[in-house]
């Protein structure tokens, strides 16, 4: 079985990941230590709360070019994604620069901010997408965006389209949380699991 | 399209639930875990623990419960009740609560919402507001709704939301009980005032409440505890009704 670790630099419930994964019989490790994450087969990348006190928090653990040379399939969640990407807005924070895009503040009156609650995803593109429906529903609560762009492989509206999930080589990222999307962000899970 | 979302509410004490559940196919239908996978497979978007435990030891099981609900549930929930420290925050979101909410301490420090907010982000604080009229305004309530306060409830979320509440849940002590609807009037109001989302709980009784509290109240999302424990209304119906309404639903 695939040694899955899943990146713990002290973002907020990386439990739901690890119960996420166990539901789906694979025991991942939880796991700070460079050595630990190099050796894994696949890789996990949480992230909850403000992106630059995240960006200092992977720092202070030596995890920058950690993950930035990751050569495993990879995948960031939620601010985990969005920390994959050049440059956030949130905070005036440069990312990691594996996508070359920016996180953008979802503003206007049009639409609430965060952006809380189940959206219908579209253009679903393989492997990680394999299986669902386009249009399923998954769970987002974020107040950032990453606008679409050629590496997006799953949209959803709120209300201009924007990236619900990317894709670049072996990194990928869903800005909602499959570990809390029932069977749709399950299955996702698990085809991410059996790359 | 952004769905509204379905919250049945779990009042949790000792570790238990505490009404009466009527749940047939349930091994045992005290039990919080089961009852929440049940409310999860019929289509719940989220799920809503309210801790009534007075206890230190009983706050502990509560904790207990958190984890053993995070292992089982793959729907995000809320944990709210007597929370009164940043450490019961960490602790609850810790062990996999996704969001917590509090109600009198931020009434009481509203800064807290602030330091909340800095510390574990916006996204999993949720201010509960219980609310009734008192010659014709809304004044906040504190202890489950016993104790008045002169705090207009407008001014209040609109305070929360500056101080970085992420969500507002909205219980209307007049509704309550009453399964004559939702107080959408107050709820309208508040939801154009913020710009985060709004749920609505109290006065639930038929599906045409629900449908109404989405378009005439505004709301993102609404509460209920009673209708759904004792089968008066099924999830699964209740969706499909609020589809065929036109209203954004998942199912």
């Amino acid at each position: 079985m695939s040694k899955v670790v899943i990146i713990d630099y002290g973002a907020g419930n990386v439990k739901s990941v690890k119960f996420a994964c166990e539901r789906l019989g694979l025991n991942a490790e939880l796991s700070n230590d460079p050595e630990v994450i190099k050796s894994a087969d696949k890789l996990i990348f949480p992230g909850q709360g403000e992106a630059s006190s995240s960006m200092r928090d992977l720092k202070a653990n030596n995890l920058i070019d950690v993950i930035k040379e990751a050569k495993q399939p990879f995948l960031g969640i939620c601010l985990g994604m969005q920390m994959m990407c050049n440059y956030m807005q949130e905070g005036n924070t440069d990312g990691l620069g594996i996508f070359p895009l920016s996180v953008d503040l979802f503003e206007g009156n049009e639409v609430k901010v965060p952006h809380m609650g189940w959206n219908q995803i579209e253009g679903l593109k393989t492997p990680l997408m394999e299986g669902l429906k386009e249009n399923e529903h998954v769970y987002f609560v974020h107040s950032y965006f990453v606008p679409a762009s050629e590496w997006t492989i799953a949209k959803a509206n709120y209300p201009e389209a924007f990236s619900a999930a990317l894709h670049k080589d072996n990194f990928y990222g869903c800005q909602f949380h499959p570990e809390k999307s029932g069977l749709a962000g399950q299955k996702i899970l698990e085809n991410f699991i059996k790359m | 399209m952004l769905t509204k979302r379905i919250v049945p509410c779990l009042d949790i004490k000792d570790g238990r639930t505490v009404k009466g559940v009527n749940f047939v196919n349930l091994r045992d239908a005290g039990d919080p875990v089961e009852l929440a996978a049940a409310y999860s497979e019929q289509g719940a978007d989220e799920l809503v623990f309210l801790d009534i435990t007075a206890t230190g030891d009983g706050r502990k099981t509560t904790a207990d419960l958190v984890e053993r609900v995070a292992e089982k549930v793959n729907i995000p929930f809320t944990v709210g009740g007597g929370i009164k420290s940043v450490e019961d925050v960490y602790t609850l979101l810790h062990r996999g609560a996704d969001k917590i909410s509090i109600n009198s301490w931020a009434v009481k420090e509203p800064k807290v919402l602030e330091e909340l907010a800095t510390q574990f982000g916006s996204q999993c604080v949720v201010l509960a507001v219980d609310a009734k009229q008192i010659d014709g305004k809304w004044k906040v309530h504190l202890v489950g709704g016993k104790v008045p306060t002169e705090i207009d409830l407008f001014d209040w979320v609109k305070e929360a939301e500056n101080k970085g509440a992420g969500e507002i849940l909205f219980t209307s002590m007049d509704h309550d009980g009453s399964k004559n609807g939702f107080a959408n009037e107050a709820l309208a109001k508040i939801s154009d005032m913020v710009n985060i989302p709004v749920i609505a709980s109290g006065g639930a009784g038929s599906m045409q409440d629900f449908a109404d509290t989405f378009k005439e109240g505004k709301a993102d999302a609404a509460l209920a505890a009673s209708v759904f424990h004792f089968k008066e209304i099924e999830i699964p119906k209740l969706k499909q009704e609020l589809k065929d309404q036109g209203i954004a639903i998942r199912i």
